[in-house]
């Protein structure tokens, strides 16, 4: 293997710690590769969108590690963690999160501005760039409460694209989608993956979704089990 | 506009009710401040103005501070002496030295002193009798130390030397007495002495102590009233430095033993109340204040808590803790700076209100309406003191804010 995998778990497992202690992800083995689109799936409460947290960097591991790019993140600060998620990592949610104040389009520049790196015109261009190609370009000045459901994950995908992340997460997205919208969603998902190499990882509990990602990884009780 | 600041205040303005609530109480407090210590400070220091015009800045009396030490505790000086019955020797009274003191004072840079002899006398004026405190002054030196020459509303100084016995009155004891100028009042002293005198000017410091007291006469005829010829038993100061009086007098005091006070001592008691009066003021003020910071404080914790989401969602994107936490202190400091910036135009307002109003007070001092101070040190105070405390109000919310664990929130599917 000369490329490292673009996300690892290894040996990941994630206790919540309590009177009585909930195993949420147990002994996770798993890489995922540049450029490959994958689902997890598994029945509710089989530790899916956990297991997603850890490999997000959104939660600490109770044992094992993550690495992104082959980097080692068990030392990382939150900080050096936060920053990493705003360098490599996009985020896309069952609820959209848009900030209701924002268009769409200033959600979806506030990961540029954040990040601080491209000056404004070039930020703008870029968040324009994105919804037109997500098919929002006639509603970019529009606030998330004037648009449908769709369109506001879209607008929510255009954001978590907007630094241009090598790993893209996906924590049911299309959850709250009609069927028509959630497959525009997944088929964006692979274009992302394999016309523009990014690493796409996405939660879902809908087979017929799943069926179209290129690798399909089931949980049961927060274990990997090697079905489908 | 930095992309933190346009979070804060879209927020503030999801908020505008409660927002512009707290805005109001920080401006009040602000206002009030600026206005009471106008009010405050205007007056603490038109007095102590006053008193620098009108009373000596040193007084030397012929008095000692302590009694002197007596002959067994001085032959006994680390023994427990204990002496009852004491009678203490009948001195004639006044400063016996006061050549040598004034001599010594005219060696003294910056410094005037006139010589007087001060006592009590009764006026008589018709059918009506008035203790009064009477200062034997020489009207050439008076003028080196006093502003008695400005104060006078009737008469002339130097009519007291031109007239056969000349009186100047306080403008409170020529109203007791019902006398004007140039009515002829008689004045007895304790030692039994009477004088015909005549009114020959009336003064008004505005201080209500000295106005309703006071009189004036020729030193050499209050030594002839007073039946103590040759004797000066005060001796006046007027220093070019305030500052320097508190030295002055120590220095006066430690050479010749006369207990001799600064105008900081004689005045001891107000400047005391002063410092009550500016305590309860600033805690009234700081009350208010604090009642706008928890309105801030409420603010910030209702945003906190209905934020929640975009929190999560922040910090998913990469915000840092920090980055959170800056956010919500950035609207408590909004809201601190807009309340600061409405607080300094009504607290102008109010100190202008106050200042066009009129009327007749009449307490330590005498005068028309307020006396107001302008300076700046209230805006910078007040406003320093409002920023500082709504930014702390918002630093709690916002560090709940900041410690939020987004996977608590985001959490979709199981």
């Amino acid at each position: 293997m000369t490329t490292p995998a673009a996300v690892e778990a290894r040996h990941l497992t994630r206790v919540l710690p309590g009177a009585v202690p909930v195993t949420l992800v147990l002994d996770v083995e798993l890489s995922v590769m540049p450029g490959e689109f994958a689902v997890i799936t598994g029945p509710s409460g089989s530790g899916k969108s956990s297991l997603l947290y850890l490999l997000g960097l959104l939660d600490r591991p109770s044992e094992g590690w993550v690495l992104i790019e082959g980097r080692p993140t068990a030392d990382l600060s939150s900080d050096d963690m936060a920053a990493l998620r705003l360098e490599k990592l996009g985020f896309v949610f069952q609820f959209h999160f848009l900030l209701p104040e924002f268009t769409a389009l200033g959600n979806v520049l506030i990961p540029m501005r954040r990040r601080g790196t491209l000056p404004e015109p070039a930020m703008r261009a870029r968040a324009a760039a994105l919804l037109d190609g997500l098919g929002l370009a006639e509603h970019r000045d529009k606030r998330p409460d004037q648009l449908s459901g769709g369109q506001r994950q879209r607008v929510a995908i255009a954001r978590a694209l907007a630094n241009d992340p090598a790993i893209l997460l996906a924590d049911e997205p299309t959850g709250n989608l009609d069927t028509a919208s959630a497959r525009t969603v997944f088929e964006t998902f692979r274009a992302l993956a394999h016309d523009q190499g990014r690493t796409v990882l996405t939660v879902t509990h809908d087979s017929t979704l799943a069926a179209m990602a290129d690798r399909r990884i089931t949980l049961v009780d927060g274990r990997l089990s090697r079905g489908a | 506009m930095p992309l933190i600041l346009s979070i804060a205040l879209s927020h503030l303005a999801h908020r505008r009710r409660q927002t512009l609530v707290s805005i109001l109480g920080v401006a009040l407090g602000v206002s009030f401040f600026i206005g009471m210590s106008s009010m405050m400070r205007g007056f603490q220091q038109d007095f102590v103005a006053r008193v620098i015009d009108t009373q000596p800045h040193v007084l030397i009396r012929d008095e000692y501070r302590r009694p002197p030490r007596q002959p067994a505790e001085i032959a006994h000086p680390s023994a427990a002496v204990g002496l009852s019955g004491l009678e203490p020797r009948d001195e004639p009274r006044g400063l016996r030295d006061a050549r040598a003191i004034l001599d010594a004072i005219a060696a003294m840079p910056g410094v005037a002193a006139a010589p007087t002899l001060s006592g009590q006398v009764l006026l008589r004026f018709g059918a009506r009798d008035v203790s009064v405190g009477m200062t034997g002054i020489e009207p050439s030196r008076e003028r080196l130390v006093s502003k008695l020459a400005d104060d006078l509303i009737a008469g002339r100084l130097d009519d007291l030397s031109s007239a056969a016995n000349g009186i100047i009155l306080g403008e409170g004891v020529a109203d007791k007495a019902g006398a004007a100028l140039g009515d002829m009042v008689t004045a007895t002293s304790p030692a039994g002495v009477a004088m015909r005198m005549k009114v020959v000017g009336i003064f008004s410091t505005g201080i209500t102590a000295i106005d309703n007291f006071e009189t004036y006469a020729l030193l050499k005829k209050a030594q002839i009233l007073q039946d103590r010829p040759d004797t000066i038993n005060r001796i006046r100061l007027k220093l070019a430095d305030i500052e320097r009086a508190d030295e002055v007098a120590r220095r006066i005091e430690t050479r010749f033993g006369w207990r001799t006070e600064s105008w900081q001592e004689a005045s001891k008691n107000v400047l005391g109340i002063f410092v009550i009066q500016n305590g309860i003021m600033y805690s009234t003020v700081s009350a208010i204040l604090i009642v706008a910071c928890f309105g801030i404080f409420n603010v910030i914790s209702t945003v906190v808590f209905e934020k929640v989401r975009d929190i999560a969602i922040l910090k998913s994107i990469g915000f840092a803790e920090r980055d959170v936490r800056r956010i919500f202190v950035l609207e408590g400091l909004a809201v601190g700076v807009a309340g600061t910036a409405c607080g300094f135009l009504l607290g102008y307002g109010m100190v202008e209100f106050m200042a066009s109003l009129e009327f007749e007070i009449e307490g330590f001092v005498r005068s028309q309406g307020f006396v107001l101070d302008r300076s700046p040190w209230a805006y910078v105070t007040a406003g320093g003191a409002a920023t500082a405390s709504a930014t702390l109000a918002a630093w709690l919310p916002a560090r709940r804010a900041a410690k939020l664990h987004p996977v608590d929130i985001v959490r979709g599917g199981g």
